[in-house]
């Protein structure tokens, strides 16, 4: 591992080391550059995480104070964990499931294909499938992608038993235990998965793809990486329009400037708009990269809900891969549905400690209780849908809170659209037509938990006064600033973003490396 | 199962006086739990609540989350981690205590030995109360993140030690028809 100097200019400084900045750090080291990643959380390893539910969150979770505003039922249930993500070295692919989706080519053109949705900002990205395509191919040949290349799919659980049993009662074609970046064997000196069922505490077989084990101990063998855990950035400084570094905090609470030829900035969407927002300075009022006025906007976070049924016989969800089989039969392009866009079903489950704290929150009496009781013999299923981008839906700063290094913490706005209503019920009507299809006793309907998916602050568009990044997540006002995560989202789509986010950065270090070579950044 | 509130009945007279208070109670020679716990008989020392209030508090968590077989020991677990919270937070404190006397007024007496349907009465009519949400709010943590409440509920908990649910079950469930192999892969070599 290498070791750069505070006042060496000729870094690339990458903020976040999960699936954006930790595969753009890879990237970029194997094609010669010098990376400087910057990463708040500590490093941790397969040894070290645990199979412990509660244990595990405080050891990988962000737990750094943020407010919540808007009629988001989150906002009621969760006040200061608007979101579900991680502060690790590995960022959040530590807790991630691995379903990794290709975005559809019509949900990249969504104003194109929904109208004009009143209060909804829809935009067409100003990219389409076939950009992505050969970016596709790598993502997934990198990440071990069931159900591509040579990569068999998993064996499905119990709790895809049932899935799969009543989707097929309901009429639905495609349900299979879905793409995954899990080892359904040996694979690139990591282990076949173990079906250990802890696959949100961190994979301690290896099996499944995590920044951590994979693309940043590449990263360090080049002898390029400059890896500096326990170090929060909190701005990012410019002169004469061009970014020229950034200020962190570091393990000892130590202020450190280091300096860059460029940023890019992988901090997960809340954070990232949060730390464009903060670096505001005379010669950028409203922070960096917002004269369009859109960082911090358009904030996305999939629909989500969750269906839970119980049955007159076990069922054991816990057991095995905890997102083990999906349906993609709604994630279509239908408005007779009633909403546009689309939604994917995906098993899910949770063990007791989660279940009892996300099931219905708040919630007490026997009718919560009677869903405890019948633990064991519970089915799960997640629903990740579309949800409208919307201007006031936003991350900006709260002056009036500051966490522990004096910083105004992020605010969280969300509202829920028509559309997001309209799908939502939709989606719980359908999962609870798979389950009563094979003798479901009760069906729960379960509210979203905190924002897994964190999407759209800093939206990739064609004209600069609609956005903030161009087509390669390059900032429409300052040649040397990147954005290399979901913030560039122009919209959200049905799938689970990861996959994309890792697709963008293997395309943008391709776009940066030429630039270098190029003298243009 | 170091921190289990589980105890051979040893406490005597003296010891019993250096804390605030004690609950005891034995757990039902037929539940699983009899054999996971050091002995069927169960003893939680006070060291802030008075014994009152541990009792109505032992009785609320009951009130909010009624399991019909979950032993009184597991809820247990809400009153000592209350009590260790009241210990290092004189508000928090003073709050528990004020709000147990909320629910013995509520219940006009004492609620602890209130009746089912008037506890239940109690419980609703102080439900925005800050009280009624701390214990609320300890009730999930404490009833449900322990091995008592695991083997109870029928959740597994680490499977790392075990090599994973791949050996032990994940897939056998047998009321319902496999998936066929494009679906659902039977497993190759790992
Ligand atoms: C339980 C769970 C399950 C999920 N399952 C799936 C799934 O099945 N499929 C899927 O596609 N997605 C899934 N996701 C979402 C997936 O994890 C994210 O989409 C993905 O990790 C986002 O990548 P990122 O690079 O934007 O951010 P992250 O991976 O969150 O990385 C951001 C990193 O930046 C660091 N950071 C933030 N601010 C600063 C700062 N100021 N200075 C320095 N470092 C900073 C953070 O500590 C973090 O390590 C899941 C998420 C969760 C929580
Ligand atoms: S189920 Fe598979 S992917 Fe998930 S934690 Fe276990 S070994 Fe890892």
């Amino acid at each position: 591992m290498a070791s750069f100097a505070h006042d060496d200019a000729s870094v690339a400084v990458i903020i976040g080391s999960g699936a954006g900045g930790g595969t753009l750090a890879n990237e970029l080291t194997q094609k010669g550059v010098k990376v400087v990643l910057l990463e708040a959380g500590k490093r941790q390893s397969s040894a070290t995480f645990v199979n412990d539910e509660w244990p595990s969150f405080s050891q990988l979770a962000w737990l750094d104070k943020r407010t919540t505003s808007g009629t988001w039922r989150v906002a009621k249930d969760f006040p200061n964990l608007p979101a579900w993500t991680c502060k690790t070295v590995g960022g959040t692919t530590t807790h991630w499931a691995g379903a990794s989706l290709r975005i559809q080519d019509h949900e990249f053109k969504a104003r194109t294909h929904y109208g004009d949705i009143a209060g909804a900002s829809l935009m067409d990205w100003p990219i389409g499938l076939a950009d992505l395509e050969p970016y596709y191919a790598k993502a997934e040949a990198k990440m071990g992608v069931t159900r591509t290349n040579d990569n068999a799919g998993l064996p499905g659980n119990n709790n895809f038993k049932v899935m799969y049993n009543g989707a097929k009662k309901v009429g639905y074609k495609k349900c299979s235990t879905g793409h995954m970046a899990i080892n359904s064997h040996y694979r690139d000196g990591r282990s076949g998965c173990l079906q250990l069922g802890f696959c949100f505490q961190g994979c301690k077989s290896g099996a499944k793809w995590s920044t951590l084990y994979t693309e940043i101990p590449r990263a360090e063998a080049t002898g390029k990486l400059d890896l500096r855990p326990e170090s929060q950035v909190v701005t990012i400084e410019t002169k004469g329009g061009k970014v020229t570094g950034v200020v962190y905090v570091d393990a000892s609470g130590q202020q450190q400037r280091q300096k860059a030829r460029l940023v890019a900035v992988a901090a997960n969407s809340i954070e990232t708009a949060r730390l464009l927002l903060n670096s505001a300075s005379n010669e950028f009022p409203d922070g960096l990269a917002n004269s369009s006025g859109q960082v911090g906007r358009n904030y996305m976070r999939h629909l989500t809900a969750s269906v839970y049924a119980t049955f007159e016989q076990p069922v054991h969800m816990y057991r095995g891969t905890t997102m083990a089989g999906i349906v993609q039969d709604e994630v279509r392009l239908d408005p007779s549905r009633g909403f546009v866009g689309g939604y994917e079903m995906e098993t899910i489950s949770l063990g007791l400690p989660f279940m009892a704290a996300f099931l219905n929150p708040g919630a007490w009496g026997s009718e919560f209780t009677s869903f405890i009781d019948a633990y064991s013999n519970t089915a799960g299923m997640w629903i990740v849908g579309e949800d409208m981008p919307q201007q006031t839906n936003r991350v900006t700063l709260n002056h009036d809170v500051k966490d522990a290094n004096g910083q105004p913490v992020p605010n969280v706005h969300y509202d829920d659209h028509p559309n997001d209503l309209a799908m939502r019920e939709h989606a719980y009507k359908a999962g609870k037509a798979i389950y009563d299809a094979v003798g479901a006793k009760k069906v729960a309907f379960v509210p979203p938990y905190p924002s897994t998916h964190n999407l759209g602050t800093c939206r990739m568009s064609e004209d600069p006064k609609l956005g903030v990044v161009d087509k390669h997540g390059r900032a429409h006002d300052i040649p040397n600033l990147f954005i290399s995560d979901g913030s560039q989202f122009t919209t959200g789509a049905g799938e689970n973003p990861t996959l994309t986010i890792v697709t963008l950065a293997i395309r943008q270090s391709d776009y940066i490396a030429d630039a270098m070579s190029k003298q243009l950044v | 199962m170091a921190d289990l509130p589980l105890a051979e009945p040893t406490l005597t007279r003296s010891t019993l006086l250096r804390g605030t208070g004690a609950l005891i109670g034995t757990i039902a020679a037929g539940s699983i739990l009899a054999t996971l716990a050091p002995s069927r008989v169960w003893a939680l020392e006070l060291t802030s609540l008075s014994q009152p209030d541990g009792e109505t508090i032992l009785s609320f968590a009951q009130v909010l989350y009624p399991h019909a077989t979950l032993p009184t020991a597991v809820y247990a677990f809400v009153v000592r981690d209350l009590d260790k919270a009241a210990a290092k937070d004189p508000d928090l404190a003073a709050k528990v205590h004020a709000g147990c006397g909320s629910l013995d007024a509520a219940a006009n007496g004492s609620f602890a030995k209130a009746s089912p349907a008037a506890q239940l009465a109690a419980a609703k009519s102080i439900e925005g109360a800050p009280f009624f949400a701390t214990v609320r709010g300890t009730c999930i943590t404490a009833l449900y993140d322990n091995p008592l409440a695991y083997a109870h509920f029928g959740y597994e908990g680490a499977s790392w030690p075990r090599g994973g649910y791949l050996h032990h079950g994940f897939n056998d469930l047998t009321w319902l028809p496999n998936p066929p192999a494009d679906a659902s892969p039977t497993l190759g070599s790992l």
